[in-house]
């Protein structure tokens, strides 16, 4: 059965049988490769997505559940978004491999929140495992990345 | 784009030999690394295997060590644009090919990555390369100029004389590639440095891992590529009886089904299909060979074999000793014993690799860590010469010693199942986190029985120390020298204490179990460590003594200035102790670098919480600062997670935990804050990968014992505490 479903502006029509997890659909389908296999059952967070906006383990949502829904994934972050921009200027990678995963549930909480806390940080961050330990870092950027988005100007 | 590109062909002697070296001769008069290169054909460029400079001038340096997460590749790339006065701003950095010969790692004959030796042993190598190149450049200036090359200045990519003549390195691209290479070369004065040792040496992949491009093997995709998904079998050491595979096969998607070695492979379309393929795969077991003990058992062993009531066969190899042990003085008498389970490295990217098999050839596409290995492994399956075999080198989901394997585990796997595939048809093995969990290669169980005999003032008079573990060199190429396999006893082996310790009966059994093993992010620290330091704790608190003043005695004793030196480093940096929080020190020296933490622990919850930890470190001279301290972070981090959670337990031979639901690892809310401090030294650097992970657990063991708390003597300490 084809799904119909919004990646990153676009609609989409995919292949994929229904019980496939989105994660595979993004990553083998559509060859947007920047989402993660970390787990499979949604303890590491290296496959998180925005589903209609809010973050998501995709690798424990089937594609037929998100039919006609908006995904978002790091591809659609556009390279230069506040939190990407912090990421960048922290140097905050180090493998690398649960970035992608980080940066969409930072990308969340900062819409959520524009000045997160740190119990805020810790909340919305503590789902999405980094083993190279690179957590204060993340926690600086998101903090430096709550600035970036305050500087910019209004969206009209 | 590469001036005046040549191709290094194997002679029909390297052939010969190569051919011999495969089928196990020993050869005389040949290198290792020239019989291990055999067969390879590596483009090297005008400025030598490490550079490569673009007609706009823009700078690659190609690196012989992956990159999984160290720096290591800002550390490399700002070596070689020191020497050659390049704009930093325009360096990138690209990943050697696999050729054992042109990027071996000078302290192993042979191109790998570990040992936190990236830095150390690529310093001179890649200064001389930076500092040839520049050479070549200043002397085509020289001669288009007319100019003597004294008077010829250097900066940021761009060659200046001060009759007003400037050229970039792109201008004088041609010339200089004509230029022939120094013979010898006058590397900088450190003191005029300009970049090493600066903020400015920054990570050159972080906007890559920022945005979703930078390429993991996990995110190769190639026509025509299939992915694999392999039953393994559910103990160490069954084999396949019988499988059935119509049910996989009826799965739509799912390709063919092959026998390896390894277990039943489901070659699939894409990964779900292979996925659920898997799980249709029926599959007996032959369990006569496998291990069936469980780690409890295995540690009961351990425990008995340290308490001289072990197997009468087993050997006891001494790794130091003084004295004579047997004529023990009065006194007073610490005894303690010490337990390590196993460990998990749990790597972001389980592992994964691409291979492509055609007849006899093979090229591969993954994170290899130690390629010369991973190319002698294909080489055997495929039957062509280890250099022959074409690795292209990926960015790793870490690694933490995972990656570095005499069997090459999963990327042999890779191999058998594309040979099977054939016609060069490109193969992605994909474990999943449960495949990764299960195949072994932790960190093997250890067991310390300490028992030590005090002088009149408390320091350790005679120092006797049994270790109890499995051994990492199985199935090395090279036995350990001596018969001592020191990585499973470096940290005790060379310790400050024991140096300062008038007796010493320290030995090393190491028991058969049949779980494969492996290093695991600073090797035999992740037990040393803890066990030297924790001990000095308590005999410090035996004695009635300060634990700093303590250690200090025994370092002045031992002569241990750079341990003292990042100690008092430390303790400036620390400040006062919190109210409310219990603090606790460490010292440990691991990989030629010593490490120093104090770290303040909150012991009010269920479980203790490690909030600031002040960090000195002593690795010689700092290339990257900033990586330097990502380094001290992230090891920390990863020493923790262990320490606090880790541990991998076996029911009767099987793996009990599978997924992070079961195997604990450090989250954002239980992570420490790590202060750096960089000792400043004018020394080679030394490695800084791993001697920031093994300090952070007795810090914290000691941190529960100053607040008058027990010693802990199991890891991990959710378990203890």
């Amino acid at each position: 059965m084809a799904t119909t479903l919004e990646i990153n502006g676009k609609s989409v029509s995919v292949k994929a049988a229904d019980d496939t997890p989105l994660l595979w659909v993004l990553r083998d389908e559509l060859g947007l490769t920047g989402t993660k296999y970390g787990c499979g059952i949604a303890q590491c967070g290296a496959c998180t997505v925005h589903i209609d906006g809010q973050p998501a383990r995709s690798c424990q949502t089937p594609v037929s559940a998100v039919a006609g829904m908006k995904v978002t994934t790091i591809e659609g972050l556009g390279g230069y978004h506040p939190v990407q921009q912090a990421w960048v200027a922290a140097d905050v990678p180090q493998c690398g491999y649960c970035q992608s995963g980080q940066i969409m549930s930072a990308a969340a909480l900062l819409s959520e929140k524009k000045k997160p806390s740190d119990a805020d940080i810790d909340a919305a961050m503590s789902g999405n495992i980094c083993r190279c330990g690179a957590y204060q870092r993340i926690r600086s950027a998101i903090k430096d990345a709550a600035g970036i988005a305050a500087a910019l100007p209004a969206k009209a | 784009m590469n001036a005046h590109s040549k191709t290094i062909e194997p002679s029909r002697r390297d052939l010969v030999v190569g051919a011999s070296l495969v089928g196990g001769a020993l050869l005389v008069g040949c290198s290792p690394a020239d019989l291990l290169a055999a067969g390879a054909k590596t483009e090297v460029g005008a400025f030598g295997p490490f550079i490569k400079i673009a007609a706009d001038g823009a700078v690659t340096v190609i690196s012989k060590h992956i990159e999984f997460g160290q720096g290591n590749h800002a550390g490399l790339a700002a070596i070689v644009a020191e020497e050659l006065d390049a704009d930093w701003t325009r360096v990138v950095v690209e990943q050697a090919p696999a050729n054992a010969k042109l990027y071996a790692n000078l302290g192993m004959g042979a191109q790998g990555t570990g040992g936190s030796t990236a830095i150390a042993n690529s310093w001179d190598q890649l200064r001389k390369a930076g500092a040839g190149a520049r050479g070549m450049f200043v002397q085509a200036a020289a001669s288009k100029w007319k100019v003597p090359a004294a008077e010829i200045t250097v900066r940021d990519g761009v060659l200046s004389h001060k009759s007003g003549k400037s050229a970039g390195f792109g201008d004088l691209l041609a010339e200089a590639a004509k230029v022939a290479p120094p013979e010898a070369v006058t590397l900088k004065d450190p003191r005029t440095f300009t970049l090493i040792g600066t903020d400015r040496v920054r990570r050159k992949d972080s906007r890559a891992k920022s945005t979703g491009a930078a390429r993991f093997t996990m995110d190769v995709q190639e026509p025509d590529l299939l992915v694999a998904m392999v039953a393994h079998a559910p103990k160490f050491g069954a084999k396949v009886k019988s499988f059935d595979a119509t049910a996989a096969k009826a799965v739509p998607g799912v390709v063919e089904v092959y026998e390896i070695p390894t277990g039943v492979a489901v070659v699939a379309n894409d990964t779900w299909s292979a996925s659920k393929g898997r799980d249709a795969l029926k599959v007996v077991w032959d369990e006569s060979k496998v291990e069936t003990r469980s780690s409890d058992q295995i540690m009961a062993e351990f425990q008995a074999a340290g308490a001289g009531k072990g197997p009468k066969d087993l050997k006891w190899v001494p790794f130091d000793s003084k004295g004579d042990a047997s004529k023990a003085p009065d006194g007073e008498v610490f005894e303690a014993t010490y337990d390590f389970p196993f460990l998990a490295h749990a790597t972001m990217e389980p592992m994964n690799a691409v291979a492509r098999v055609k007849g006899n050839s093979v090229s591969m596409s993954f994170g290899s860590q130690a390629p010369t290995i991973d190319q002698l492994n294909a080489a055997k399956i495929v039957g062509t010469l280890p250099g022959a075999v074409k690795i292209e080198t990926l960015f790793a989901g870490g690694s933490f010693g995972r990656r570095a394997n005499f069997q090459s585990d999963y990327a042999a796997e890779c191999v058998h199942i594309a040979k099977k595939v054939g016609g060069g048809r490109p193969v992605k093995l994909v474990w999943t986190r449960e495949d990764d969990m299960r195949a072994g290669y932790f960190r093997p169980i250890v067991h310390h029985n300490v028992r030590i005999t005090l002088d009149k003032d408390g320091y350790p008079a005679v120092w006797r120390q049994r270790i109890v573990t499995q051994t990492l060199m199985k199935g090395s190429p090279v036995p350990p020298s001596g018969g001592l396999d020191t990585s499973a006893v470096e940290g005790s082996l060379g310790s400050p204490y024991l140096k300062a310790t008038p007796v010493v009966d320290a030995q090393l059994a190491l028991p058969d179990v049949g779980v494969p093993v492996l290093w695991w992010r600073s090797v035999g620290a992740t037990h040393t460590a803890y066990v030297m330091e924790h001990t000095i704790d308590q005999l410090a608190r035996k004695a009635g003594k300060d634990p700093i003043e303590y250690r200090r005695t025994l370092y002045t004793r031992a002569g241990a200035k750079r341990h003292l030196a990042v100690m008092d480093l430390a303790i400036a940096k620390a400040g006062p102790a919190p109210a409310g929080l219990a603090r606790g020190i460490a010292v440990h020296e691991s990989f030629g670098s010593v490490v120093a933490q104090i770290a303040d622990v909150d012991l009010s919850g269920a479980e203790p919480r490690v909030g600031r930890v002040v960090t000195a470190i002593d690795c010689g001279t700092a290339i990257a600062p900033n990586q330097i301290a990502a380094q001290m972070e992230g090891g920390t981090c990863y020493g923790l997670s262990a320490a606090l959670y880790g541990e991998v337990t076996l029911k009767d031979g099987a793996v009990q935990q599978t997924n992070f639901d079961g195997y604990r690892v450090l989250r954002m809310n239980e992570s420490p804050t790590v202060e750096t401090y960089i000792l400043p030294s004018g020394a080679a650097p030394t490695g800084v990968g791993e001697p920031g992970t093994p300090v952070i657990a007795p810090a914290v063991a000691n941190a529960i014992l100053g607040a008058g708390k027990p010693a802990t003597y199991r890891l991990p300490f959710v378990r203890s505490v």
